[in-house]
């Protein structure tokens, strides 16, 4: 084929129809406090491993609401399980443990 | 022989619902267990939304402290009983005063910051709430809030005490963020050359020109909005702060210096409130601020006859409103007297 120096480009959009929410349906009957986030952002600014990484925290479980669950896995490994985010969350979000529920749907899943 | 009512608290909502049942040939009993009556509005400076002076709104409601009503200052209550048709009211210096009607209109008052340890209100030297600042603006209309400091960056936090489980109040205080604004237009325009940051999860400016606020703050004044709840603040040897947040519109973790930090405290039930609506057996929904009969049709009685409730017992709420409910409330009170 004649290459005219351009590609397809991958669509960035968030396909909320397309996107498997199965993943997502689980995490939150495991921990459903996630359900109560407000997106204030606390957890993220006070998370060593964001600062030094792309890692966020809150990205990472808005993602999940969304069914967007690409890079999730290696995503995931960085977190330490400090539970400081937990600490400051002031919807009472329990993110340790939406880590972990996390690490448990994807085995469940084979992802 | 006329009807009497006694009308607990006088602040804002307790002189206006006195001045109107005066009005009405209803005998008053006005106690306030301050030396003066005003409640809050005796510490604001100027008043969201117009930045008109607070003593303006002071002298309206004092020109209604007129013949029928008696007021008791300083006045602590020790015991209230309700027999028959009658409320019977012990204040601690011994004096006993007589009701047909009661009327609630205790108040609120502001988050204790220091619960927020993490924000350093009370360990810093540069954290002060917002409180603090209408008094500096009232004692010193003209000086420079930041004297002598060279760069002149200052943070005004929001929802401190407020939409916050670990500080125990889900609730929002609906004022905080329109203060929040107003409070950053008046410091420009004592120091134009400060750079002003909100910290913000969202902005409820959600009544009549608090909007135009908004839009006034950032066309005008050029003051910044960054969307993150303040995470921590910590202190420097210069005496600055460092806070932290996630700016979520970037989506990064964001740290920045600032000299001066303003905290936005809210809303909370008074235990004054609390302890008057225990003693009458009123009933407090989640919030802990006191229920009205109905939070649609019936927001001035409560379920025991003869027992009124005005302003901000019922949740946060800014004058204009507090004025119209205590009409309201003076409204039902005469009503029921009839
Ligand atoms: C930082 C801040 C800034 C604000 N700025 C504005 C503004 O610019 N514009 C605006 O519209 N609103 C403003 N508000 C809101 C305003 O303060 C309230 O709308 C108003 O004070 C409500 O009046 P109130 O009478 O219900 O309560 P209060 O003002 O709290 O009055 C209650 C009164 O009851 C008395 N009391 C309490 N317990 C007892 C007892 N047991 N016995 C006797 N007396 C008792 C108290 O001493 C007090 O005098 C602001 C609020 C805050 C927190
Ligand atoms: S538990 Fe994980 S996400 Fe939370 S602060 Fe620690 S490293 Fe960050
Ligand atoms: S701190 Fe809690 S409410 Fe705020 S973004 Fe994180 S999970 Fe959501
Ligand atoms: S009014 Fe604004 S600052 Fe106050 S609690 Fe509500 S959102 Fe927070």
């Amino acid at each position: 084929m004649k290459s005219f120096g351009y590609n397809i480009t991958e669509d960035r959009q968030i396909d909320f129809d397309a996107n498997d929410r199965n993943v997502t349906v689980f995490i939150n009957e495991i921990e459903p406090s996630i359900l109560l986030c407000m997106g204030c952002g606390s957890c993220t600014a006070t998370c060593t491993t964001g600062h030094f990484t792309d890692f966020n925290i809150r990205k990472i479980h808005t993602l999940i609401q969304r069914g967007e669950l690409k890079h999730l896995k290696k995503e995931i490994m960085k977190c330490m399980l400090c539970g400081k985010c937990q600490l400051v969350c002031p919807r009472g979000v329990n993110l340790r443990n939406l880590i972990l529920s996390i690490h448990t749907a994807l085995e469940k899943s084979g992802l | 022989m006329s009807k009497t009512a006694i009308i607990i608290g006088g602040g804002t909502a307790g002189m206006e619902t006195a001045s109107q049942l005066a009005r009405l040939g209803v005998e008053v009993d006005l106690i306030e267990k301050q030396p003066h009556l005003g409640g809050h509005l005796k510490n604001w400076d100027r008043l969201f939304p117009n930045r008109r002076n607070s003593d303006e709104v002071f002298d309206y409601l004092e020109k209604g402290m007129n013949d029928g009503i008696s007021l008791h200052l300083n006045a602590e209550i020790s015991n209230i009983r309700k027999s028959e048709e009658k409320f019977t009211i012990a204040l601690q210096d011994g004096k006993e005063l007589q009701s047909d009607a009661l009327v609630i209109a205790t108040g609120y008052e502001v988050f204790d910051a220091r619960k927020k340890e993490e924000y350093g209100y009370g360990i810093y030297d540069n954290v002060i709430t917002s409180v603090e600042l209408e008094e500096f603006f009232r004692s010193n209309k003209q000086k420079n809030l930041l004297e002598g400091v060279a760069s002149k960056r200052i943070g005004i936090i929001h929802c401190v005490g407020s939409r916050d489980e670990k500080a125990g109040n889900l609730y929002c205080s609906k004022l905080c963020c329109v203060t929040g604004v107003k409070q950053a237009i008046e410091i420009k325009e004592l120091m134009p050359d400060a750079e002003i940051f909100c910290f913000y999860m969202d902005l409820r400016m959600f009544d009549r020109h608090f909007e135009e606020m908004y839009y006034e703050a950032q066309e005008k004044w050029g003051i910044q909005f960054i969307r993150g709840r303040l995470s921590e603040a910590s202190e420097n040897t210069d005496h600055t702060l460092l806070v932290k947040v996630e700016d979520t519109l970037t989506g990064l973790p964001l740290k920045m210096k600032v000299d001066l930090l303003i905290l936005l405290v809210g809303f909370v039930p008074s235990p004054e409130t609390r302890r008057l609506a225990a003693m009458l057996g009123l009933k407090e929904g989640d919030d802990r601020f006191l229920c009205p009969a109905d939070e649609h049709t019936i927001t001035n009685s409560t379920e025991i006859p003869g027992v009124f409730l005005a302003g901000t017992v019922k949740g946060p709420a800014g004058i204009a409103n507090t004025i119209t409910d205590a009409r309201a409330t003076a409204i039902q009170v005469a009503d029921y007297l009839k």
